[in-house]
């Protein structure tokens, strides 16, 4: 019976395209192809006017238009359990599932499409950054359904689809009564009256099932995500601070996690929950962790400058590791079997310096035009790695400076042997800093002038094993240092039998740095034990040059801008009254330099602490200091981790320049425009920053005496109450005395004292007779007592077991 | 300390009553707050108000200042978790930059009424013996003006002088207390229902004082048990005087209670007006009423809460936190039974029993009923023990800063080390409530002992 099904789903797929061509020819008379009148007089009554229903909904009238005659067909030939069976399935298969298919079969304009892209780069210190971008792009909302051919669905999942949820629900509700109408229409004509309960059945399900779908379907919302795994931290001084790749590429230590949803601002925080849930099944890695209200929090301005919905979290503990790669490669649809990918090789990616994956992801889904792409998903990978040359440290053992040779088999141990045959492009770039050029010119005097003939000509201070196919050149009015030159390979050009395998050899030493952000921030970590301390946020100027040169951007008044963004755990307690800043060394007031500051203080085991600050420094500013005083917190033992001793992160502050911008002119050129990842570079970004992550030792408590703990002060309060109310309810025997002389009892009183002597078989005691006399009688009943006592327990003990 | 440090105090100022009466005090007091203030400009900083023996979460200035930043910087004072008192209090104290006199000038008008407070209590403490007959011979050892010597202590008490130093509130809410005791000794309806409201408005704890304050108000100060003067009543018929004093006055009753219900519709009032603009009256009381009884904070303190909730099991955290409050409430209708002829004793006994078990207790609670216990001097001149609690208070005084230390600077010890001392804190002022309630009791044994061997004879 599925069969039949899927048949009838097949054979709605042609007629689905002729609606959609007879919709194109203006023929309003649309549902002429089955005939059916009453659908149309539907559509009148529900749109209120007449006027052609979208197409999505034309074609799922079909379905329905096609399914129902062959449900009745096998209906009126079989018995009843075999048609219930096919109404369930049927229902199962709910009309939004087939209206999102047919609807993919039909509009696919655009290809999804995916390019995979390398930089690889040398470092100033003698290192080399290679940087793996993957781009995935889903082609417009109108057209992604369940189906992709390159793009992960794990994804694509997380995105909204795209009609508003009320209008998704109404439009298949529509059509839901359409299909029952005519159910009920076919029922009362075959006269079969059993066939009533059917429809009811079916209603039922159908609103059970559209229901279920409904909650299935909007799953997260993302509108934008970042996704990275870090490890190491990026050396701003000398990897540079200033370039795109550090601005966006440069993460946090372990996991940072940033979403903005598409969702009322009541449900984000619910949003989150569930997408942290998911990305941590997807990823293998600890995300989860970020659900809980504590890890997470809702910058307003300092962040991102997009406001919106945003939720932000980090993970500074996370250890990342190959079980987070595999996942992240297997959203690659040549995973690292092919292309780029297949350089990755664990041990001597995981063997560098600093190595952060990322998955960066926006969808326009939400947006009504359709002229930007639905889905893009980022994925690098920076990696920065000591290439090992033993070769050229032989040959020139003199020179410590000498920058080493490398080639890409030396630093991966692989070659890539051809592209990711889905790749639309697969190119590697090498790029080197246009300081070492005339560096050499300076050194060589003999140089060419052509940039691109000196580079690979071997006329100059470095050789390169292949010939590139384009050069590129950035375009810098003020030509300061820090603007480059691109060489691109295609890798579609090798195969297997001639690998692709770029090596890059050094002639002479040459030295460059890499262009610093205008201000270095660090932060640190002030005063001992485990009471109280500060934490400073401290910033340098890197250095005269670029810091005048920055300044051009700002007005006269040279004011440095200067974003801080950072995020406290909730038992690091910060008192922002204590803020203190100090400005070349001299401690300055707070009015003066902070323009604008948010606050969102730390609630006890409920939500962390943020702060959100935007300083005005002068431009000649050579440090500043922010000081902030907190007290530490004291835990329940069980909300210390297992390694309470280890102590607690701080996550990395964020610092971001406002005024300046990371961007790569590049000379345009029609490879660039296609170029996912030279068109990223072209974007402008804020100069951004993270300072350090700071481990804060917290006091513990003795993990091993919870019970000595309750036991001895439950001791103490015993012994409070007991003696307290000893000590008032005692009365010495001469008040007593007293009481009975001086006052005439009360009967109630002489009778109660007769019947209690009667009790214990004793004359009525005088008030003179001393109370310790009856003390041996007590002790032998109490010995009886304790005997019979014993007695009963060694019954018991013997009779249970 | 109490009872040395009493009788250190007792022979100074009887040498000064030598001299001549008020003087002393007046002397005293003044080298008192010169003292204070010589501390307070200390050049050096002593970090008194970080120390988890002054400040703790509710009386800490640090926090103050904190929540009047928050306040200033357009904020609700209580989001976050870090002040959780007042806001009268953020709105006086918030803009002062001289917070330290506030609290110099609260210790000394504190030490005034405990002084007034003690003159009164003796006058009725001896009109009261003269009516049983019993003063020559009661009074011949204790001839010096209690009161003096309760107001010295306060001032002189290392406790207090450290509280006021580190700028903990506790100053005022003590302040308030003694306010209330004041009030209701000298029978000012309207000044104990303020300063009752006041207290309960800061510190929660003293709201159980309304029973004392009805007493005090309604049998007037402490005096022997009323079966006393019955007795003796009995013994001589026909004569009239002493009937007078057992009679319960309900008007004054009825006075504090419409006093106090005024007084807190101002408070409020006056609450909702200065948390209006960021928070509502609900915030108020969840952040700081609710902040005592759900005992939120697990900072180390002198107290003996904060180490068992960090260690309890989750599951019995809401049972143990119903014991140990309730067991404040438990003690508060026994001892009223025992004691309803004594209200002022009875108010001591309470705040003594309220500093030892409340969640966040430091020595400015203790500071307030070790001076108010010198109140009770002549009645508890024969207590046991009061040279050992001497020892065990200046011990733990001594040996908790150390252990805190070790534990929390040095990280040698561990946290066992200060609970041992918030432990044996304990201990100490348990002793120190259940000896001085039984001598008290001894007191009234003695003293009925005696009146019925007169009407005997």
């Amino acid at each position: 019976m599925t069969i039949q099904i899927r048949k009838g789903k097949r054979a709605t797929e042609p007629q689905c395209l002729g609606s959609q061509r007879s919709l194109n020819s203006e023929d309003l008379l649309f549902p002429n192809q089955t005939g059916d009148s009453k659908a149309a007089v539907y559509f009148q009554l529900s749109n209120g006017r007449f006027r052609p229903p979208p197409a999505h909904r034309l074609i799922a009238h079909h379905i329905v238009d096609t399914i129902a005659p062959i449900f009745f067909r096998v209906s009126r030939t079989m018995w009843l359990p075999l048609r219930l069976t096919l109404l369930l399935l049927f229902l199962l298969l709910s009309p939004r599932a087939l209206l999102r298919s047919g609807s993919a079969a039909v509009v696919s304009g655009e290809e999804e499409e995916f390019h995979e892209e390398l930089l690889l780069k040398p470092l100033p210190d003698r290192k080399v950054l290679a940087h793996f971008h993957f781009h995935s792009i889903a082609p417009p909302s109108k057209s992604n359904g369940r189906h992709h051919h390159l793009f992960p669905k794990a994804i694509s999942q997380l995105v909204l689809f795209p009609s508003s949820v009320p209008f998704a629900m109404w439009s298949d509700l529509d059509l839901i009564l359409n299909f029952l109408f005519r159910l009920l229409n076919n029922c009362f004509s075959s006269s079969r009256k059993y066939d009533v309960f059917l429809i009811v059945f079916a209603l039922i399900g159908v609103i059970v099932g559209e229901f279920l779908s409904f909650g299935q379907v909007q799953k997260f919302r993302v509108k934008e995500m970042e996704l990275s795994f870090t490890q190491g931290r990026w050396n701003y001084e000398r990897w540079g601070g200033f370039d795109p790749i550090s601005s966006n590429n440069a993460k946090p230590p372990g996991v940072e996690l940033w979403a903005v949803f598409d969702v009322p601002e009541d449900q984000v925080d619910a949003y989150w929950k569930n997408l942290t849930n998911s990305l941590s099944g997807l990823f293998c890695a600890s995300i989860n962790f970020l659900e809980s209200s504590t890890m997470y929090s809702a910058p307003k301005w300092s962040f991102r400058i997009t406001p919106g919905r945003l939720r932000y979290g980090t993970l500074p503990r996370e250890a990342v590791c190959t079980e987070n790669l595999t996942p992240w490669l297997k959203l690659l649809p040549c995973r690292d079997k092919a292309g780029l990918a297949a350089l990755l090789d664990r041990p001597s990616i995981y063997k560098g310096f600093y190595h952060s994956q990322r998955l960066y992801l926006t969808s326009n889904a939400s947006v009504p035009a359709e002229t930007v792409s639905g889905i893009s998903l980022e994925q690098t990978l920076t990696v920065v790695l000591q290439p090992n040359s033993p070769s050229s440290s032989s040959i020139h053992s003199g020179e410590s400076n000498f920058q080493p040779s490398w080639s890409l088999s030396s630093i991966f141990g692989r070659k890539i042997s051809g592209k990711c045959v889905l790749a639309q492009s697969s190119i590697v770039y090498l790029q080197l800093e246009k300081s070492i050029f005339s560096e050499q010119k300076d050194n060589m005097d003999n140089g060419p002038n052509s940039l691109a003939s000196e580079g690979f000509a071997g006329g100059s201070g470095f050789e390169m094993s292949l010939d590139p196919d384009i050069v590129i050149e950035e375009e810098n009015q003020s030509q300061h240092k820090g603007s480059s030159v691109l060489y691109g390979f295609w890798v579609e050009k090798y195969n297997e039998s001639q690998p692709f395998d770029l090596g890059l050899k050094w002639k002479y030493p040459v030295f460059w740095s890499s262009r610093q952000a205008p201000l270095h921030a660090s932060r640190f970590l002030m005063g001992s034990g485990n009471e109280r301390g500060a934490i400073a946020i401290l910033f340098k100027s890197a250095n005269s040059a670029d810091s005048s040169s920055g300044s051009r951007h700002v007005s006269d008044g040279c004011e440095l801008q200067v974003d801080v963004f950072q995020v406290v755990p909730w038992y690091i307690k910060v008192y922002y009254h204590s803020l203190q800043i100090f400005v070349d060394d001299e401690a300055k007031p707070i009015g003066d330099f902070v323009h604008k500051i948010q606050v969102s203080p730390s609630k006890d085991k409920t939500s962390p602490g943020m702060m959100e600050m935007l300083l005005k420094l002068p431009c000649d500013v050579r440090s500043a200091a922010l000081t902030l005083e907190f007290d530490k917190g004291f835990l329940h033992i069980d909300e210390y981790p297992p390694d309470a001793n280890q102590g607690y992160d701080i996550p990395s502050a964020v610092i971001s320049f406002p005024s300046f911008h990371s961007v790569m002119h590049l000379l345009s050129n029609d490879s660039i425009r296609k170029s996912p990842l030279l068109s990223r570079f072209q974007e402008k970004n804020r100069v951004q920053s993270y300072t350090e992550v700071l481990l804060v030792p917290l006091t513990t408590p003795d993990f091993s005496m919870p019970y000595n703990v309750i036991t001895i002060t439950c001791t103490v309060f015993a012994l409070f109450f007991g003696s307290l109310l000893n000590v008032l309810r005692r009365r010495v025997g001469e008040e007593e005395r007293y009481l009975k002389a001086g006052k005439k009892k009360g009967w109630l009183r002489v009778l109660l004292s007769r019947l209690l002597a009667k009790l214990r078989g004793k004359p009525m005691e005088e008030p003179d007779q001393p109370s310790s006399e009856s003390a041996p009688l007590i002790g032998k009943k109490l010995v009886l007592k304790v005997i019979l006592v014993a007695v009963l327990a060694v019954a018991w003990q013997f009779y249970s077991t | 300390m109490p009872t040395a440090n009493t009788e250190e105090e007792n022979s100074k100022s009887e040498l000064q009553k030598n001299h001549g009466g008020g003087g002393g005090f007046t002397r005293w007091a003044v080298v008192a707050v010169i003292f204070r203030l010589a501390l307070i400009y200390f050049p050096g900083n002593l970090n008194l108000s970080s120390r988890p023996e002054v400040s703790t979460p509710l009386t800490s200035i640090r926090r103050l200042a904190e929540g009047y930043w928050l306040k200033q910087s357009s904020m609700s004072p209580y989001a976050g978790s870090m002040y959780h008192g007042s806001p009268l209090l953020l709105s006086v104290l918030g803009p002062l930059t001289v917070k330290s006199l506030v609290f110099v000038l609260a210790d000394l008008i504190s030490s005034i009424l405990i002084r007034a407070t003690g003159r009164k209590l003796q006058i009725a403490y001896r009109k009261s013996l003269k009516s049983l007959n019993l003063l020559n011979k009661s009074t011949d050892s204790g001839a010096l003006s209690s009161g003096d010597i309760a107001a010295l202590v306060y001032l002189w008490n290392p406790f207090t002088i450290v509280a006021c130093v580190g700028l903990s509130t506790s100053p005022v809410e003590n302040l308030f207390t003694i306010l209330t005791l004041y009030g209701a000794a000298t029978g000012l309806a309207p000044l104990a229902a303020f300063g009752w409201v006041m207290a309960t408005h800061l510190s929660l704890y003293p709201a159980i004082l309304i029973i004392p304050v009805i007493l005090l108000l309604g049998y007037g100060p402490d005096a022997p048990p009323s079966k006393l003067f019955r007795s003796k009543e009995h013994g001589k018929v026909g004569d009239g005087k002493s009937s007078q004093e057992i009679i319960f006055s309900w008007r004054r009753v009825f006075h504090l209670l419409v006093w106090t219900s005024l007084w807190s519709v101002y408070v409020l009032v006056l609450c909702s007006i200065s948390v209006k603009q960021h928070g509502s009256l609900q915030e108020m009381f969840q952040r700081t009423y609710g902040f005592i009884l759900t005992v939120e904070d697990l900072s180390p303190n002198i107290g003996v809460l904060w180490y068992f909730f960090a260690e309890v099991f989750d599951f019995f955290r809401d049972f143990f936190l119903i014991v140990f409050h309730s067991n404040i409430l438990f003690m508060i209708l026994p001892l009223a039974i025992r004691l309803k002829h004594r209200p002022c004793f009875l108010a001591f006994v309470y705040i003594a029993i309220s500093s030892m078990l409340k969640s966040y207790p430091s020595v400015g609670d203790s500071a307030l009923y070790l001076g108010l216990l010198g109140l009770f001097l002549d009645e508890l001149a024969d207590m046991q023990f009061s040279f050992f609690l001497f020892c065990g208070y200046v011990g733990v005084s001594l040996l908790s800063p150390v252990m805190h230390n070790l534990w929390i600077w040095r990280g040698t010890g561990n946290a066992n080390f200060y609970y041992a001392t918030a432990m044996a804190y304990a201990c100490f002022q348990i002793v120190l409530v259940v000896e001085s309630v039984s001598s008290m009791l001894n007191h009234d044994r003695k003293l009925t002992k005696l009146s019925t061997s007169k009407l005997q004879k």
